[in-house]
């Protein structure tokens, strides 16, 4: 099943990228012309999104660069201990919906640290799998096409977000067993 | 509220890194915030030129309108507020399809394109619609059938099953996303959008759940998006098909 759905999703970007000219060329559409058209559009999108972009990756980062964030998760980790939840992957919390990429780095260290089968290690692996970076979806997403008032978006994200912690560290121990 | 959250973390950094001397950092941090979010765009680019060139040929051959009208009572019932055959429809659908094969690459394209075809629905250009929220909501939570680059990782650090997580991925990624969902529907219906109505099929139906959704006085605006689309939707949608090139 596993190494199906790997061949489809190698699969899918090439076939995607033959079919869609082929079909338009049946459809007697001037392909190249229309794909360059439309290319021109991605560019301008990707220049609309910088300063949203660096705007936010810059508040990110100093929140990580202070310490604020450990102290955060510091304060909250007693309690979140006896609900079961590993203290250790308590920054993915905050991590998950700020940055992919950092939190993607936090989850390699820990499985790096507690091995890939700990309970740790799945746990994270999950955290991370399961849910996208809500800011920088909410960024690029809405950045492109110069929305400035979210109004409830944002709320809808995070609120997701942490039910899916939540939902990743109880799947983790209901399937794997509290290890 | 990301106004909040963006003054809130840069001021708590602030106070935080006065109290542990961490200012030294922070400024590098800052910095490097500020290039990484340039890279991040830079790196887009490439992506974002390609997958934008092949949806404008989808779009002309007329895929994206099929696969619109091939869209399942689903998606409908999760975007009321869209025409049925407007082509949002389409790149919604095609940006949820490439979450869900773990194409995160080829996602983003798709659903900033939605994002453009739902922004000409919008009589606000500033202020996101019901609509948007939804696409959102849905691609925050990201519904992934395959993480594949943590089974990599697994992998790299000798696991025993590297796949063995898809299982626990997707209970709590369903689970996610349907708290999305629900969220996402309470606060249509707090903001006083219907939420229910647009598939009702009746003529102009469109226009006028559009116009009740938005809540706007600005009429010209709305009757220039909803009317426009909608007339489209009937007549013109074979030769828009056909016709660009």
């Amino acid at each position: 099943m596993s190494a199906f759905l790997q061949a489809v999703s190698i699969w899918t970007i090439p076939a995607l990228i033959a079919f869609i000219p082929l079909y338009a060329a049946f459809r007697r559409v001037p392909v190249y012309e229309s794909f360059v058209d439309g290319a021109k559009d991605g560019f301008q999108t990707a220049v609309a999104i910088i300063p949203h972009l660096v705007g936010m990756m810059t508040a990110i980062s100093m929140f990580r660069a202070s310490g604020a964030m450990d102290v955060l998760t510091g304060a909250v980790r007693p309690l979140m201990e006896r609900l079961g939840v590993p203290g250790e992957v308590l920054p993915l919390a905050l991590l998950r919906p700020l940055t992919g990429s950092g939190s993607l780095a936090y989850v390699t260290d820990l499985i790096r640290e507690h091995g890939p089968d700990s309970l740790i290690g799945r746990i994270a692996a999950t955290i991370q799998g399961s849910t996208d970076t809500t800011l920088y979806v909410l960024t690029v997403y809405f950045g492109a096409v110069g929305i400035r008032r979210a109004r409830y978006a944002l709320k809808v994200g995070l609120f997701s977000d942490l039910v899916g912690f939540f939902a990743a560290v109880a799947a983790c121990r209901w399937l794997f067993g509290a290890v | 509220m990301v106004n909040w959250i963006w003054l809130g973390m840069i001021l708590f950094s602030f106070w935080f890194a006065a109290l542990t001397g961490k200012m030294k950092e922070v400024t590098d941090a800052a910095f490097s915030g500020a290039q990484t979010g340039v890279n991040v765009c830079l790196g887009l680019i490439g992506i974002l030129v390609l997958w934008m060139g092949l949806m404008r040929v989808a779009e002309d051959a007329g895929l994206v309108r099929k696969l619109a009208a091939l869209i399942g009572p689903v998606v409908r019932w999760l975007f009321p507020d869209v025409p049925r055959n407007h082509p949002a429809m389409g790149y919604i659908l095609s940006n949820l399809s490439a979450n869900l094969l773990g194409l995160g690459n080829a996602a983003t394209p798709m659903g900033i394109r939605a994002m453009q075809e739902l922004q000409k629905l919008n009589p606000d250009p500033y202020t996101a619609t019901p609509a948007m929220c939804t696409l959102l909501a849905l691609n925050t939570a990201s519904i992934t059938l395959v993480p594949t680059t943590l089974i990599a990782i697994r992998l790299q650090f000798g696991s025993q099953n590297p796949a063995e997580i898809i299982g626990s991925t997707l209970l709590a990624t369903a689970i996610a996303t349907g708290a999305a969902i629900a969220a996402d529907r309470w606060y249509r219906k707090k903001s006083g959008a219907p939420p229910y109505s647009a598939d009702t099929g009746g003529k102009g139906s469109a226009s006028s759940t559009a116009r009740a959704n938005y809540r706007i006085q600005d009429e010209p605006a709305v009757c220039r998006g909803t009317a426009g689309c909608a007339g489209s939707e009937r007549t013109t949608g074979r030769a828009e098909a056909s016709g660009r090139g």
